[in-house]
């Protein structure tokens, strides 16, 4: 059933040219960008740039699925990787309308002066 | 439930029902409502005691047992409401309601105007409600339940008029030194309970009976030291006596009914009740004993020497609760009922007496102000004097055969303390006139206002006087002493009572009885005693001779005899003032200091800490951020640690 279904093939030709760099690699690579997310979320006080850290943190984690997935041989990590997609897009759309609007009403989008929280 | 079982449970109910009825209705019920309320539910009392009396005696004089309830029951112990009703708690039924509806009688005159008229009846039918409770409950239990109502109503009573401090403090001492008797009774309850894991006197002593205690059994020795010390408590005995005197503050009626006639027996009551277990103890017997010659000695000289109406009574009741606790603890347990009975029947009757005085001279207590009362005030004179004959024992009177009976036991058991009992009974006829003399002899010594007002009491009060004249007149022919008669009514009576104690320790009922001739000669003896000491009293107080002299006159050992031996100072050195000293020390250090500092240690701590902890909240989101991230980077690394 495998050889007659092209589709499948198709697929199976694509995981092993994720599998030509050795998963280590996707390892390393996943961690640094996290870690980049992190560190960006951390120092940073525009709130564009802290999204953009948090998106890179999203897609640190998805790339390590991936390759995981591919290296398994199950696909259910690349579905996941999809339902990630979809809501960091509707999360986008929501957080930046509200940068925009803090924008509007403080003329800045530095998450500094949201110190409201306060005691 | 059959009649007599509810007319049973009645009696005690009546008292409680007219103490709701007053005390809920306390300023609501009308005050020509109130004394014939508070009369009624004890006279039926009475008039029930009296049926079930002779329906005892129909039935074939076999205690009955009714069962109210199932009230604690926990593991194999199984304490039940019931009450019991046997020769001797009838016969403190009988004392108590018959007693107790003549001084409400009397009360309905004397406080008639008190501004506390309803109170006064609310907390004397309480008090009966106890009482009766105390005496016909089937188990210890219950009779600690009385033990402790009756304490409180004796508190309440006393404290009667709370607007004279004094009076408070009288009912305070009262309260407390009881309390310190109810311990003991207390420990001795709950040991009894731990031995025979039941408090019903029937299996009690049925236990006791078929059980196989020696004579002197350390267990029992101590439960009857420790029930002892609650009567010594109770009945005001050395060394816990000194409420009594103190006592007087409440309103006369009171005093008869509670100090002298009724409360102040319950520890006879209840050691009577315990026959079976102190004829185990002769060591408890004679600690009893001891203890009563002691107090009647020591009560009937400090009595020589009063000169308020009262205290002079009091001190006598002092004393001759120590006669019937001496008549225990030979183990004449009837004689001791017998003197209880004789006694509550005088000294009520000197009780109401001197209330009438004191009615008659407007609240005039001292005798050295009275005098030559006796033509104004015949009825209270007459029945006064028979009271004092029959107090005194000298023949036919009351006071006589139960007095006499009580020697000759003792006379059986140890010549030592017959010797110290006559001169005891000495000093009570010596006290007893001298207070007659003093009040209705001689001429009349108080203010010119006393004298226009001087009056003899309405019927209400002078009829209970009456008859308890009578009583105290007749009272003694239930107990006719065998050289006279060969049926004693009393001692018949109770002889059922003491059917397990007889088990147990034949011996001490074996002993050889005296003589007829050796009793005439006793009685002789005593009733000599007693004129010889009536004829010194009319030589020295008769006709308003030798009034006692200003309180600041007296010397040496007189002084010393006047101010009570200076107990109540001993004892406020020795106890009242170190326990003051240490509730200050309490007071100012441990708790200000040290409770305190705990306390408020641990506050200050808290808010200490989180003055500086909430200085974290800054409100800049990227710092929360930091410490989430921190907070994951330490779990990620206590994980792989």
């Amino acid at each position: 059933m495998y050889k007659r279904n092209r589709a499948l093939n198709y697929k199976k030709m694509d995981l092993e040219i994720i599998k030509l760099i050795p998963l280590e690699h996707y390892i390393y690579f996943s961690v640094a960008l996290f870690c980049i997310g992190v560190v960006g979320v951390l120092m940073r006080k525009n709130a564009l740039i802290i999204f953009m850290c948090v998106e890179l943190m999203l897609n640190a984690t998805n790339l390590l699925l991936t390759a995981f997935s591919a290296y398994r041989g199950d696909a259910t990590g690349q579905v996941f990787v999809f339902f990630i997609m979809v809501v960091a897009a509707a999360e986008v759309s929501v957080g930046l309308a509200i940068v925009v609007m803090i924008y509007r009403n403080s003329r800045t989008t530095d998450v500094g002066i949201l110190n409201n929280l306060k005691w | 439930m059959s009649g007599l079982e509810i007319s049973i449970a009645l009696i005690p109910l009546l008292p409680f029902l007219g103490f709701l009825i007053n005390g809920l209705g306390f300023k609501t019920v009308p005050k020509s409502l109130v004394g014939p309320l508070g009369i009624l539910a004890v006279v039926a009392s009475f008039a029930l005691t009296l049926s079930v009396f002779m329906q005892f005696n129909a039935l074939g004089k076999q205690p009955i047992l009714v069962n109210l309830f199932e009230w604690i029951a926990f593991g194999e112990v199984s304490i039940r409401f019931s009450f019991l009703v046997d020769q001797l708690s009838l016969l403190m039924l009988m004392v108590v309601t018959g007693i107790g509806s003549l001084i409400h009688i009397y009360s309905m005159g004397y406080m008639s105007h008190d501004e506390g008229y309803g109170k006064f009846f609310a907390y004397l039918n309480l008090f009966m409600f106890s009482m009766l409770l105390l005496v016909m409950g089937s188990n210890y239990l219950i009779m600690f339940i009385g033990w402790e109502g009756v304490g409180l109503c004796s508190y309440l009573l006393i404290g009667f008029w709370n607007k004279n401090n004094d009076y408070n403090d009288a009912a305070k001492k009262a309260f407390i030194m009881n309390r310190i008797g109810d311990l003991g009774f207390l420990l001795g309850i709950f040991m009894l309970l731990g031995l025979f894991g039941s408090l019903e006197y029937i299996e009690v002593f049925n236990k006791v009976a078929t059980g196989t205690f020696s004579v002197g059994d350390a267990t029992i020795t101590a439960i009857t030291l420790l029930l002892f010390v609650g009567a010594m408590g109770k009945s005001a005995q050395v060394p816990l006596y000194t409420w009594l005197p103190d006592a007087m503050a409440g309103p006369t009626p009171v005093s008869a009914l509670i100090h002298a006639a009724t409360m102040v027996t319950a520890g006879i009551y209840m050691v009577v009740r315990s026959n079976a277990l102190f004829v185990l103890a002769p060591f408890s017997l004679e600690v009893v004993g001891y203890v009563g010659v002691l107090t009647a000695l020591l009560a009937a000289t400090i009595g020589i020497f009063q000169n308020d109406i009262k205290k002079v009574l009091a001190y006598s009741t002092v004393s001759q609760l120590g006669y019937m606790f001496l008549a225990l603890g030979v183990g004449a347990f009837t004689s001791g009922m017998f003197h209880v009975i004789t006694h509550a029947f005088f000294k009520a009757l000197l009780f109401l007496g001197a209330g009438s005085v004191i009615h008659a001279m407007s609240n005039e207590q001292d005798i050295r102000n009275m005098g030559g009362l006796a033509k104004d005030l015949k009825i209270t004179y007459i029945t006064f004097l028979i009271a004092c004959i029959a107090i005194s024992g000298i023949p036919p009177f009351a006071g006589f055969f139960s007095k006499d009976e009580i020697l000759l036991h003792v006379f059986e058991h140890n010549k030592l303390l017959y010797a110290l009992a006559v001169l005891g009974s000495a000093m009570t006829s010596f006290y007893m006139f001298r207070l007659l003399f003093l009040t209705f002899n001689g001429s009349f010594r108080g203010t010119a206002h006393q004298r226009e007002h001087l009056h003899e009491s309405p019927l209400v009060m002078t009829f209970p006087l009456i008859v308890l004249a009578v009583l105290s007149m007749a009272g003694g022919f239930m107990g006719l002493p065998p050289v006279f008669s060969s049926t004693n009514w009393l001692g018949a009576f109770m002889e059922p009572l003491f059917a397990n104690a007889k088990i147990v320790n034949p011996t001490m009922f074996a002993h050889p009885h005296a003589s007829h001739t050796m009793e005439l000669i006793l009685m002789g003896v005593s009733t000599f005693v007693a004129l010889a000491s009536m004829l010194v009293a009319f030589v020295v107080y008769g006709k308003g001779k030798n009034i006692p002299a200003e309180d600041s006159t007296y010397q040496g050992v007189t002084k010393l005899v006047y101010n009570k031996y200076y107990v109540d100072e001993l004892y406020n050195s020795a106890f009242v003032k170190p326990l003051m000293r240490a509730s200050e020390l309490f007071y100012t250090f441990v708790d200000k200091q040290v409770v305190d500092g705990i306390v408020e240690g641990v506050g200050k701590i808290v808010k200490g800490t989180s003055e500086r902890v909430r200085t974290l909240q800054t409100g800049d989101t990227s710092f929360y951020l930091l410490l989430m991230v921190a907070g994951i980077l330490t779990i990620l690394a206590l994980n792989f640690l």
